[in-house]
């Protein structure tokens, strides 16, 4: 008996140990306390360590969950993970503390004359059903829609498009991914014909140059950091912070170079015209491996409700490409980015040497763009120009923000768009999910409907009478929200939210759905460098939580799809990754079988003959290059990739006298997305307990703020009050404010503007105009 | 018994004096970083009176530019 409470005592030593070095960690990137981060975790000899992938960020760590008689006692990173060897970050040491949270969603919840009440799951999900029957009856097939997310596991994923785009036959399915990765797909797709990056995390191992664009690595991609400081500390690599703000990432790289937002744009052409301009094109790469293209400019942002652009690719030649980059000379571009010509000059030579290798990494600060595919295109630009791609050391490199964004939302497709494999426009495809569904194929409908933005609009506008949400908390991540929550909590469409936890998005739910977490299902996701992993049920959840994947296989079959989704309780898992597998056979894309996902850390499509491509399109890697060439970008029919010419344009709300801030949004390294979970793990939540505005010190002087002083942040939209942080964690440049948006108290999407990407349709999250009053 | 942890950041070139001073107080456990002056500080006290008296000794400390507390646990005393 004593022995027991004294493990408890130094349990909790070691874990108040453990949150110390994980807040060092966050502190000083690249810290180490070597076999001390080892040895504080229990070693209880009735632990049972369970491998899977952290919840969390888009790396995608190997982490072991220790399991004492039933309970997650212990996490600690899997050594035997090539991703995260053995690291991880704050919030992955403590994600499992989320389960005991005290308000944890265990049973369903109905609403009943405005009050909800305590339902059976199955009578919960028999109304679910009927409601979707019966909206279906009165007002068609595109009245319903799902909305579910980058998180969601693989099965999950997949079971949804089958079942709105397989037996209801609607396209209406979009995900949180929309928010986070959709340009990034569009920029894929538009220079290179397949989705998804051509290299993996070993190119950090082998570059000897990091450009970040725009993306805070040490507190989004931590792990990922971490190597990149290993290799600038062992071997002399260079990190160069390519920013509108200066972060933690700044702080540790090389050199930090700050623009004017959205002015990447013409930063991005102004290296390629310096690279062309000095002689350092690999002419033999270009000749052999590219075209040239131009598309629409002036193409608008997405701002109208029904908002509609198509792009129409024409084919230039390098001569008129040339002609074109004349307007972006680093003397011209740095008037209005304000990028020095010398680091214009300076980024081009590191492109440009052709002994230097060079990986570039983006996230959000390129996706959540107005012109996100545009700036996605012209990062492949440079990289082509210099034939620095596909090889170790040297490649483009788009990072995830969300573990299974890869996996779940552009592998499985549950964009309205897309297909398990291709997309919805494309009869072939639609043929092979028809087959490989069982279903006639002309019940999947041939138009895309509404994406993530249009989506919410719809709700608004009344269109959607019935929505379900699974795995995302959107009236807090959306843009605009200030529309959005009171189009939810209108009485014309009938919400279904399916969670872990209470969020202000199941606050407007007609019926809450009791989800279970991570570990208390078994699952599959895909990461960043197209790793997928599977990790098996490691505890029990609470109550009646369900996975997601099973209470939309209930769902289905209550409406009468039962045949469709033939799948048992304890294996679906399996079953569902089995018949997903079939739509990705071959060199391009093949899948591991679970056999071998489950003795291994994961595997790397295209996993060919027992084998992971590390390197996609270089015949030394792929074993899909078939050109006899050294190079074959096989996405496009004659296997050349596609070099565009991309203008810039300017945001569509830029700061003025009456709103004279910058606003950009983002995240802290101890909060994941929304903080549902995160803010209920009280070592996070202690370490950053609510959001803030931060200010540059010489704006905050001219307004009379003080740092913790509560200011009024608004924009057009709406309003969010914070508390002003100066010279803490972040500095905005002057005319800029930052605003994490974890904090469902402090509703800074409120503000925000819905402006998207015409081509990806990924609203921009980082630039909005506001001005700030003292209160 | 309040069991805490805390990052202490020594003054310029005092490490190593700090970690030993440290090291001395009984009720603490000390984890120092390998390649950044910063120590990891977890304290273990019997009640609040005893705690109180080893925050007074903290902030003794000369060589101990910054501690900040990073989690605070409270268990029962025979647990």
């Amino acid at each position: 008996m004593f022995e027991v409470k004294s493990d408890r005592r130094s349990f909790l030593k070691k874990m108040a140990t453990l949150s110390a070095v994980a807040a060092a960690t966050a502190m000083f990137p690249g810290i180490i306390f070597a076999e001390e981060q080892e040895m504080n975790i229990p070693n209880s000899e009735d632990l049972d360590w369970k491998k899977g992938p952290c919840r969390f960020c888009g790396v995608g760590c190997g982490i072991l969950v220790g399991v004492q008689n039933g309970k997650a006692v212990a996490v600690k990173g899997d050594p035997n993970s090539s991703v995260n060897k053995g690291l991880l970050c704050v919030k992955g040491y403590h994600q499992t503390m989320c389960i005991q949270a005290k308000d944890r969603l265990t049973h369903a919840l109905v609403k009943k004359n405005g009050v909800y009440k305590e339902t059976p799951l199955d009578e919960a999900l028999d109304l679910v059903a009927s409601k979707m029957k019966q909206t279906i009856k009165e007002h068609g097939k595109d009245a319903v829609a799902m909305y579910t997310s980058g998180q969601s596991t693989i099965p999950e994923g997949y079971v949804a498009s089958k079942f709105m785009k397989g037996a209801i036959g609607t396209n209406n399915l979009d995900c949180n991914a929309r928010l986070c990765m959709a340009s990034a797909v569009a920029g894929f797709l538009t220079t290179f014909g397949a989705d998804e990056p051509m290299g993996c995390y070993e190119d950090i191992e082998h570059a000897d140059y990091f450009i970040t664009w725009g993306n805070n690595m040490a507190e989004m991609h931590p792990v990922l950091f971490s190597r990149m400081l290993e290799q600038k500390n062992n071997r002399g690599a260079k990190i160069i912070d390519f920013a509108t703000r200066t972060t933690r990432s700044s702080m540790a790289s090389d050199k930090s170079i700050l623009f004017e937002p959205q002015t990447d744009l013409a930063v991005a052409n102004a290296i390629c015209y310096e690279i062309i301009n000095n002689g350092w094109v690999n002419k033999q790469f270009i000749e052999k491996h590219c075209n040239f293209n131009k598309g629409l400019t002036n193409i608008g942002y997405g701002l109208e409700d029904k908002f509609k652009f198509k792009d129409k690719p024409s084919k230039i030649n390098f001569d008129e490409y040339k002609v074109f980059l004349e307007d972006y000379t680093p003397e011209k571009v740095a008037k209005y980015s304000k990028v020095s010509v010398e680091d214009i000059k300076y980024l081009a030579r590191i492109y440009g040497d052709p002994n230097a290798k060079v990986v570039s990494y983006w996230c959000m600060g390129m996706n959540q763009h107005t012109r996100g595919t545009w700036i996605n295109n012209l990062v492949y630009n440079i990289h082509l120009l210099t034939g620095k791609i596909s090889q170790p050391g040297n490649g483009p490199f788009s990072l995830t923000g969300q573990p299974s964004a890869c996996g779940t939302a552009r592998e499985v497709g549950t964009f309205t768009h897309k297909l398990p494999k291709g997309v919805v426009m494309n009869e072939k495809h639609r043929k092979l999910a028809a087959k490989i569904w069982n279903v006639p194929y002309e019940r999947i409908p041939s138009k895309p409907t509404y994406h993530a933005t249009e989506m919410f609009r719809a709700v608004d506008r009344g269109e959607i009478k019935f929505i379900w949400t699974q795995v995302t908390n959107p009236l807090v991540s959306m843009p605009k929200t200030s529309r959005y929550r009171p189009g939810m909590e209108k009485d014309s469409c009938f919400v279904v939210v399916s969670d872990v936890f209470p969020t202000p998005t199941s606050d407007v739910a007609d019926v809450i759905l009791p989800a279970s977490w991570h570990i208390e299902k078994s699952g599959l996701y895909g990461n960043s460098e197209r790793r997928t992993q599977h990790w098996d049920q490691m505890v029990e959840g609470p109550g009646e939580t369900t996975p997601d994947a099973w209470m939309t296989i209930e769902v289905a079959r209550r409406m009468g799809y039962g045949d469709l989704f033939p799948y048992s309780r304890e294996n679906h898992v399996e079953e569902i990754y089995n018949e997903y597998r079939q739509f990705h056979q071959g060199a391009k894309h093949g899948m591991a079988p679970l056999e071998v996902l489950k003795t291994q850390s994961g595997a790397i499509w295209p996993y060919v003959d027992g084998k992971s491509t590390q390197w996609r399109f270089n015949a030394k890697y792929d074993p899909a290059c078939t050109n006899g060439e050294e190079f074959h970008f096989y996405g496009k029919p004659d296997g050349k990739a596609i070099i565009w010419q991309r203008p810039y344009e300017p945001a569509p709300e830029v700061p003025d006298k009456e709103y004279p801030f910058w606003l950009n949004t983002g995240r802290v390294i101890e909060h994941w997305h929304t903080g549902s979970m995160t803010r209920r793990i009280p070592v996070l939540h202690k370490a950053v307990p609510n959001a803030y505005v931060e200010f540059h010190p010489k704006d905050a002087e001219r307004l009379g703020i003080r740092n913790g002083e509560n200011v009024k942040v608004i924009s057009r939209r709406g309003s969010c009050i914070l508390p002003a942080s100066i010279n803490e964690r972040g500095l905005p440049t002057i005319g800029q404010v930052f605003v994490p948006f974890f904090d469902e108290n402090m509703m800074i999407n409120d503000v925000t503007l819905d402006a998207f990407c015409p081509i990806s349709k990924e609203p921009d999250y980082k630039k909005c105009a506001v001005k700030v009053e003292k209160i | 018994m309040p069991i805490k942890s805390y990052l202490a950041h020594p003054i310029e070139d005092k490490m190593d004096v700090l970690l030993d001073k440290l090291s001395k107080i009984e009720a603490c456990e000390v984890v120092p970083s390998k390649n950044q002056n910063l120590i990891i500080v977890v304290t273990e006290t019997i009640d609040d009176d005893e705690e109180q008296l080893l925050q007074n000794k903290l902030e003794a400390i000369e060589e101990i530019k910054l501690l900040s507390l990073v989690s605070g646990f409270n268990s029962p005393q025979n647990s």
